[in-house]
């Protein structure tokens, strides 16, 4: 049997930087553009193409119009239902979230092997993920604390707690709270790099095992490579569930903010 | 038992965690369809709830996963 060749099914996430060296730094930190940075900017010119293709407010919309309507329209309904009439305020903060993390999630998929380079999906870093999760969280304690003062900690007690549970409810409800940020962004994060991880596992069951023989090739590498296609479509609706949980918890945890419970 | 085995092992046993979450979601999506069947008409409404459900159950099998990758890469 050849020597199975060691994949390492980590090194895709690995960022490395495409100009710049470690010299450029500002405060101690390393400032040169990584190929994360590239794909944000790529998902960003590309989201950016969608909505102003899609923005030419024709009377008759054609087919780019139809889907950026659509996709706002989805998100104008979702918050309306989460949050109410006041909702529509946050219609352009939610949206671009969801577009953002949507485009990232699906860009990152694209099989951009096949033509010697790689996708990089920078949803799959907790730093990346971690800041859009604080952004949604600072936006829930500004608009808290604007609209409500100090009354925004009557989050903590909510309606009908009984009095002698009073010592412990809020305690229970500030540690909730303040898991959010942490639980929103770790899940995106989380789900993204398992699938990736998944996906290059099976592909070196598939090299590993046509390397070894048409046997084994066979036996291992057609089954794994089947199952390979199954869980790209797996992971397709993964990266559209992600981006739209991120939304809807996003759109939910607003809602405390505007309606307290 | 050296560390390095002791850690490969403790991995393997958070990955039940990711099977038990796999229970978690299938049933937050089974009770979903049971009940949706039962009132079509009030299932629509309903399904911000259940992403809500699903993200929940999820994120626990998800944080067993996080627990396997700390042990192997990081611990």
């Amino acid at each position: 049997m050849a020597e199975a060749g060691k994949i390492d099914p980590m090194h895709q996430f690995a960022i490395e930087p495409l100009f710049g060296t470690e010299h450029w730094a500002i405060g101690g930190y390393n400032i040169a553009f990584t190929n994360s940075a590239l794909w944000m900017v790529i998902t960003a010119v590309a989201l950016w193409a969608f909505m102003l293709l899609g923005m030419k407010r024709e009377l008759v919309p054609g087919r780019w119009q139809a889907a950026a309507e659509t996709m706002t329209g989805f998100i104008d309904n979702l918050l309306l239902a989460n949050v109410g009439p006041e909702g529509k305020r946050y219609v352009p903060y939610v949206f671009s979230l969801f577009m953002f993390i949507l485009f990232a999630n699906l860009l990152g998929l694209l099989p951009l092997g096949l033509i010697g380079s790689h996708a990089f999906t920078f949803t799959s870093h907790f730093t990346a993920t971690g800041v859009l999760a604080i952004l949604s969280f600072s936006i829930v304690l500004i608009v808290g604390f604007a609209r409500h003062g100090l009354h925004f900690f009557s989050l903590f007690v909510p309606h009908g707690t009984p009095v002698w549970l009073l010592w412990l409810i809020p305690f229970i409800e500030l540690v909730s709270f303040l898991v959010r940020p942490f639980s929103l962004g770790l899940r995106l994060f989380v789900a993204m790099m398992a699938g990736h991880i998944l996906l290059e596992v099976l592909s070196s069951f598939v090299i590993n095992s046509g390397n070894a023989g048409a046997g084994w090739g066979l036996m291992i590498g057609v089954p794994s490579f089947i199952l390979m296609i199954g869980i790209s479509a797996l992971e397709l609706l993964v990266a559209v569930i992600q981006a739209y949980v991120f939304a809807l918890l996003t759109s939910l945890y607003i809602n405390d903010a505007v309606n307290l419970h | 038992m050296d560390a390095e085995a002791a850690k490969l092992i403790g991995a393997g046993l958070a990955a039940i965690g990711a099977g038990m979450a796999a229970l978690g979601v299938g049933n937050v999506f089974g009770s979903f369809l049971e009940s949706a069947l039962r009132n079509p008409s009030a299932a629509d409404g309903q399904q911000g709830r259940l992403f809500i459900g699903f993200a929940a159950a999820e994120l626990l099998g998800l944080l067993a996963f996080v627990v396997s990758m700390i042990l192997i890469f990081v611990a």
